[in-house]
């Protein structure tokens, strides 16, 4: 008899735990739109077969709680079900042993709590209150509802132009959404039940790289109605492009010298570079569009003006401000912030970083775009500083990867604590407070705090601040635009309340967010001041999408773009990802499993040609 | 073209043709439940897989087109065991209580388990539980959730056809069904009551009310007489169910029949169709001399379905309803008070029963305008045509040996104009034919209105009589009637006279006719039947009707007359589409 064996897994045990990760992508692949207590039950059930057996609330609980749960779905409940099913919850919250009993009664009791309106629903008419409304997972999660499965069955067909056309149906900018967009639509790919998600954004930027220029198609009659849109961003310019679709007259009010937003004076070149973005706004243009650059509501023009002048205005000023730290020494030279840096850049006023220490502050996108472009200026360090951790950070993880490929230092648990400067008054060097993670905020991330050591003083020439942006709402406030948190107040609709002719949406309503979202806001303000004329134009689209192959492909691996980020990357302001090969879009396309056609996409229709 | 093998057998089709397409021009017939031609081709119930080479998985014929040496087995084991299963899979979540089941005989998902020799059933039945299986049992509608098996049809039927969107999924996950969309309720719906969706549905998830126990009540109340009333497009459908061609199977075997049931007396309703003319035609020479359908014309308003889709569609446009009331109503208001007299006894005695192709009917002789204080509900009960059909079995009738009998009279007399209502266009060209006369003084020869009896969905006419030029339109099914109103709406069409009728092929594509197995649309057939049947006529106008003569001269004077108005007219505003039940 041995005393020790090496302990190795049972071929179930390597089955299940393929399971287990197969479990964890379908369940991120869940389509929008599924009945929350259909879910949450299936859930319970999965906590109860994870029981050890051991404690009564756990092992009784769970399946009688899924039980109740399961009279609600039936229609066999009453309303005082509910009051059981939160009591019994409550009680195996308290009183279960470990947390596989106390966290699966946590999650019915947030449920119960969270939706309890569709409880209420499901016993009183044995109806469900949610639904799905669109078909297509990644169409629906796309703020614009750009046709995917559409575009990508065309680039499949290697018929680029037409797959352009199709996304600007939705999207006048698809080479920018190409390079740059966050790509929330792969969230829900159903292709991650088979393998990983489709790489749609890459697929649009193969699109892209392959078409020709184009026109737009002519726009409608015109109605003589004129409309002003204040920001020439990818919303202001979006909602520009389908009003003069509809037939409408389109002036562009633009304070910047060039066209493009946070597109040229926010985002480096090496990410997105010029003769894309220029591309989509040439396009744009083609819809004949009065543009008016260097002009600055609030200084060169009064925005009472432009109302009383134009039948419509959009506001779409983006969120161009900084925002400041707040500590001491800020007011240090060489102190600034990453939106004016970039903007700086975009500008062609270059700093020269060569030989400095940096240091940087913030942990979203535009931290990692001011620290990787601090790199390229000459940098000799970078440090980009963070209060909480690396895995919290809000920049995309392949930016953060590439910028500590390229050289830089994230450096995560640091809260900055004031400046010290030199006796010019320049920075000497930014001390910070390091923290530690704790305990979960109400926002449900876990939050730092200070940590038991004394500040820490990094020297340095350089402090870039990237903690957000602000939106300057003053020059708008005379004709009664109001703002919540800094932002302009407006519905979902993009109107403002209270202002008949006025709406406005993208960065300037939301808060700093993506370039989809802008395009989206833009959209959806183009359809209302539409409507708000009397009008029901249509954009629409007769472009014939390829039929769906019968069977898809067998699970293949995703096509991923290559970063190819050096150290050596300074002074190199060329593109940082490489696209993908003929072959690898071949592949890539064939992948996409086609929703629109199987599935519930055959039955509800998988496509809007028009909106 | 495109050219495949299906079963070893060399097929040539052209391109786009489906796999289900493809093999039915080479008489191979592939199963299938959910998929309907034109309307439903979605792959749901996944029984019309077949197995393609070089394919991984299995292709739906249904919704798959066809490439070129494309190779394909219905039949292969793979194939075999993929149908047998699903069809397993369906039956466990369906009531499978064939013998107290309307569609027993009729119903494409037991003929599929027949034909598979499916004796038993391997999975435990699942049927949906408490209130999720209940539905109202006064409405004229009725869905079984348990017999539903979510083809999806009657959705799609419903958006598609009808454009009336009462239909949807409801729920996500293994609880989805089909109910109403919106989560409504029923009766809380702008339903037309056509009933398209239950004559397109593959088993009896849908049905009408069944009304025959209320029929058979009456039949035993030695207190009451028992008339009724056969509306025209039934007489060219009822045969359907006993697999007999409509020549042999004529209205006089049907009065023989409705005897041999009890009943006193059986009349037709063409004689209310022949009544409505009177009114209609006249009401509409008054409503088009006056001017007042300068923007909007004068709308039938026999079709119940329609009154309703109009009313809860597009309520503005009600007052362009003729206020003659439907063939039915009039017949039931004329039974309850001068044919009550000429039979001498009191009109709370007549128990009227209509027999209808229709499933709207049933609400229509429910609606507070079609019943007084005094002699209560003008039409008692109305039978579809279906139910009609399920008495006659009750009572082992066959109509093969069946000796043809007379109609009553004097309600049982009437002319080709009154047959012709049961097919689309019929009432227009019934109404022209004694506009006509009206204007010109002659009687006109039928075959000028052959324009408007077939064609596409939307026909248009324009005729000049007496100096006066009547544009007309004919139209039927719902989405085609929102397409005409919206033309109209929109100043892209003007007509004078507009017949619509809420079923594709008017009447005779009721939502109360028999249900063909094979998903065959019949209205036409049934529809040339009638044009037949008035061809054969010797009357064909309804004024030539001399009973119709004989009710004006004795009991109404003439057409709109005070008591015409009061017996024959209605008021489209009286009641609202979601107040019914």
């Amino acid at each position: 008899m041995t005393r020790l064996s090496i302990e190795t897994p049972t071929s179930a045990e390597v089955v299940l735990r393929g399971l287990y990760r197969d479990i964890e992508r379908r369940i991120s692949a869940s389509s929008p739109g599924l009945c929350p207590i259909d879910m949450s039950l299936s859930f319970l059930r999965l906590c109860h077969a994870q029981t050890c057996g051991k404690c009564v609330p756990c092992r009784i609980g769970l399946g009688q709680l899924a039980d109740l749960i399961e009279t609600v779905m039936n229609r066999t409940a009453t309303l005082e079900t509910i009051d059981r099913i939160e009591r019994t919850a409550r009680v195996i919250a308290d009183s279960a042993d470990c947390a596989i009993g106390y966290e699966a009664a946590a999650m019915v009791l947030r449920g119960v709590r969270g939706f309890r309106d569709d409880y209420e629903e499901h016993i009183l008419r044995g109806r469900c209150i949610t639904g799905l409304t669109h078909p297509v997972p990644c169409v629906t999660v796309c703020p614009a509802h750009v046709d995917v499965p559409g575009y990508i069955a065309l680039i499949r067909e290697k018929r680029y132009d037409d797959a352009i056309r199709l996304i600007r149906k939705d999207n006048p900018f698809p080479g920018v959404c190409g390079y740059v967009c966050e790509h929330p639509c792969e969230i829900h790919c159903r292709r991650r039940m088979v393998d990983d998600a489709v790489n749609i954004c890459g697929l649009k930027r193969f699109a892209i790289d392959h078409s020709k220029p184009m026109a737009c198609p002519p726009n409608q009659e015109s109605t003589g109605r004129t409309v002003a849109v204040i920001g020439g961003g990818p919303g202001g310019l979006t909602a520009a492009f389908y009003l003069a679709q509809m037939g409408h007259s389109v002036t562009v009010f633009e304070q910047r010298p060039q066209l493009g937003g946070m597109l040229r004076y926010g985002i480096p070149d090496y990410r997105l570079p010029p003769e894309v973005l220029n591309r989509d706004i040439d396009y744009v243009l083609t819809a004949g569009i009065d543009v008016h650059t260097g002009v600055s509501v609030g200084k060169d023009i009064d925005i009472r003006e432009i109302q009383s002048e134009f039948d419509a205005v959009y506001i779409a000023i983006g969120a161009h401000s900084d925002k400041k730290l707040g500590i001491a020494g800020e007011d240090a030279k060489n102190v600034v912030s990453a939106v004016s840096m970039l903007r700086a850049i975009g500008e062609n006023r270059i700093p020269d970083f060569t030989g400095k220490r940096i240091c940087v502050i913030g942990g979203g996108n535009v931290s990692m775009d001011a620290t990787r472009t601090a790199k390229r200026l000459g940098a000799s360090s970078v440090i980009c500083l963070y209060r909480r951790r690396i895995e919290d950070m809000t920049a995309l993880p392949e930016e953060i990867n590439a910028a500590m490929a390229e050289g830089c230092e994230i450096q995560p648990l640091q809260a900055p604590d004031h400046i010290e400067k030199d006796a010019e008054g320049k920075v000497a060097a930014l001390w910070t407070r390091p923290q530690i993670i704790g305990k979960y905020g109400s926002d449900g991330r876990p939050r730092p705090k200070d940590a038991d050591c004394e500040p820490v003083r990094i020297p340095c020439d350089y402090v870039i601040v990237a903690i957000g942006q602000a939106i300057v709402t003053k020059p708008f406030e005379s004709i009664g635009i109001t703002t919540c948190r800094g932002a302009i107040k407006a519905e979902n609709s993009s109107a403002v309340p209270g202002l008949d002719n006025i709406f406005a949406g993208g960065d300037a309503v939301s808060g700093p967010a993506t370039v989809i979202r802008a395009v989206a806001a833009g959209k959806v303000a183009a359809a209302n001041i539409d409507a708000f004329f009397g009008f029901n134009h249509k954009i629409s689209s007769s472009i014939e999408i390829p039929p769906a192959h019968f069977t898809s492909m067998p699970p293949c691996g995703r096509v991923n773009l290559k970063f190819h980020t050096t150290p050596d990357c300074v002074g190199d302001f060329t593109l940082a990802v490489d696209g993908m090969t003929p072959e690898e879009a071949h592949q890539e396309s064939s992948r996409c499993l086609r929703c629109d056609h199987f599935g519930f996409g055959s039955f509800k229709g998988g496509r809007e040609t028009e909106w | 073209m495109v050219t495949l093998t299906i079963d070893n057998k060399r097929v040539t089709v052209p391109e786009g043709t489906t796999i289900m397409e493809a093999a039915r021009s080479a008489h191979i017939q592939i199963p299938h439940l959910c998929y309907l031609k034109g309307y439903n081709n979605i792959a749901a119930c996944r029984v019309c897989c077949v197995e393609v080479e070089n394919e991984n998985a299995m292709v739906t014929a249904c919704n798959s087109p066809v490439y070129e040496n494309m190779v394909v087995h219905t039949n292969s084991p793979r194939a075999r065991q993929t149908r047998r299963i699903n069809v397993e899979l369906i039956l466990s979540q369906h009531d499978c209580k064939c013998a107290t089941c309307v569609r027993s005989g009729n119903c494409q998902l037991q003929r599929i388990a027949n034909d598979l020799n499916i004796i038993n059933v391997p999975y435990p039945e699942q049927l949906p539980v408490g209130l999720r299986g209940a539905w109202t049992s006064t409405y004229p509608l009725f869905r079984d959730y348990q017999k539903c098996i979510k083809c999806m049809r009657c959705i799609q039927i419903c958006d598609k056809m009808q454009s009336v969107h009462i239909w949807d999924i409801d729920g996500t996950g293994s609880r989805t069904t089909v109910d109403v969309s919106h989560n409504r309720v029923i009766k809380d719906s702008d339903c037309t009551l056509c009933g398209q969706c239950i004559t397109h549905c593959p088993t009896a998830g849908l049905r009408e009310r069944d009304d025959t126990d209320k029929v058979y009540d009456a039949l035993a109340n030695p207190d009451l007489i028992p008339i009724v009333q056969i509306a025209p497009a039934v007489r060219t459908a009822w045969c359907e169910s006993f697999g007999l061609d409509p020549k042999a199977a004529p209205m006089g075997k049907m009065a023989a029949a409705l005897r041999r049931m009890g009943f006193a007396h059986v009349y037709d309703t063409c004689f209310g169709a022949d009544l409505t003319i009177m009114e209609e035609a006249n009401e509409f020479l008054k409503r088009f001399t006056s001017g007042e359908l300068k923007h909007f014309p004068m709308f039938t308003s026999c079709c119940p379905g329609w009154v309703r889709f109009l009313k809860g569609q597009f309520p503005e446009l009600t007052g362009q309803l003729s206020t003659s009331k439907s063939p039915q109503q009039m017949f039931g208001a004329i039974a309850k008070t001068w044919l009550a007299q000429k039979l001498g006894v009191p009109a709370e005695k007549l128990f009227l029963v209509s027999i209808m192709p229709c499933l709207a009917k049933k609400a229509e002789c429910d609606l507070p305008t079609m019943q007084t204080e005094e002699r209560g509900k003008d039409v008692d009960v109305v039978l579809t045509t279906r139910e009609f059909t399920r008495m006659l079995r009750a009572d082992r009738i066959d109509p093969v040996h069946l000796d043809a009998e007379p109609l009553d009279n004097p309600m049982g007399v009437h002319t080709g104009a009154g047959t012709i209502f049961g097919a689309t266009g019929g009432v227009m060209e019934a109404a022209l034919r004694t506009a006509y006369w009206k204007l010109t003084g002659q009687d006109p020869d039928p075959a000028i209105f052959s324009a408007i009896r077939t064609g596409p969905a939307l026909r248009e006419a324009v005729y000049n009589m007496g100096g006066a030029t009547v544009r007309c339109a004919v139209v039927s099914g719902l989405a085609n009637a929102r397409a005409l109103i919206h033309d109209l709406k929109t100043g892209r069409a003007h007509y004078d006279f507009v017949e619509v009728m809420a079923c594709p092929g008017g009447c005779s594509g009721g939502g109360g006719q028999p249900i063909s197995i094979d998903d065959e649309e019949r209205a036409g057939i049934r529809g040339s039947g009638l044009h037949q049947l008035d061809a054969q006529m010797k009357l064909r106008c309804s004024h030539r009707n001399p009973q119709i003569q004989a009710l004006y001269e004795e009991y109404l004077g003439e057409p709109m007359s005070e008591k015409a108005e009061d017996l024959l007219h209605t008021d489209h505003f009286a009641w609202n589409v979601t107040e019914c039940y």
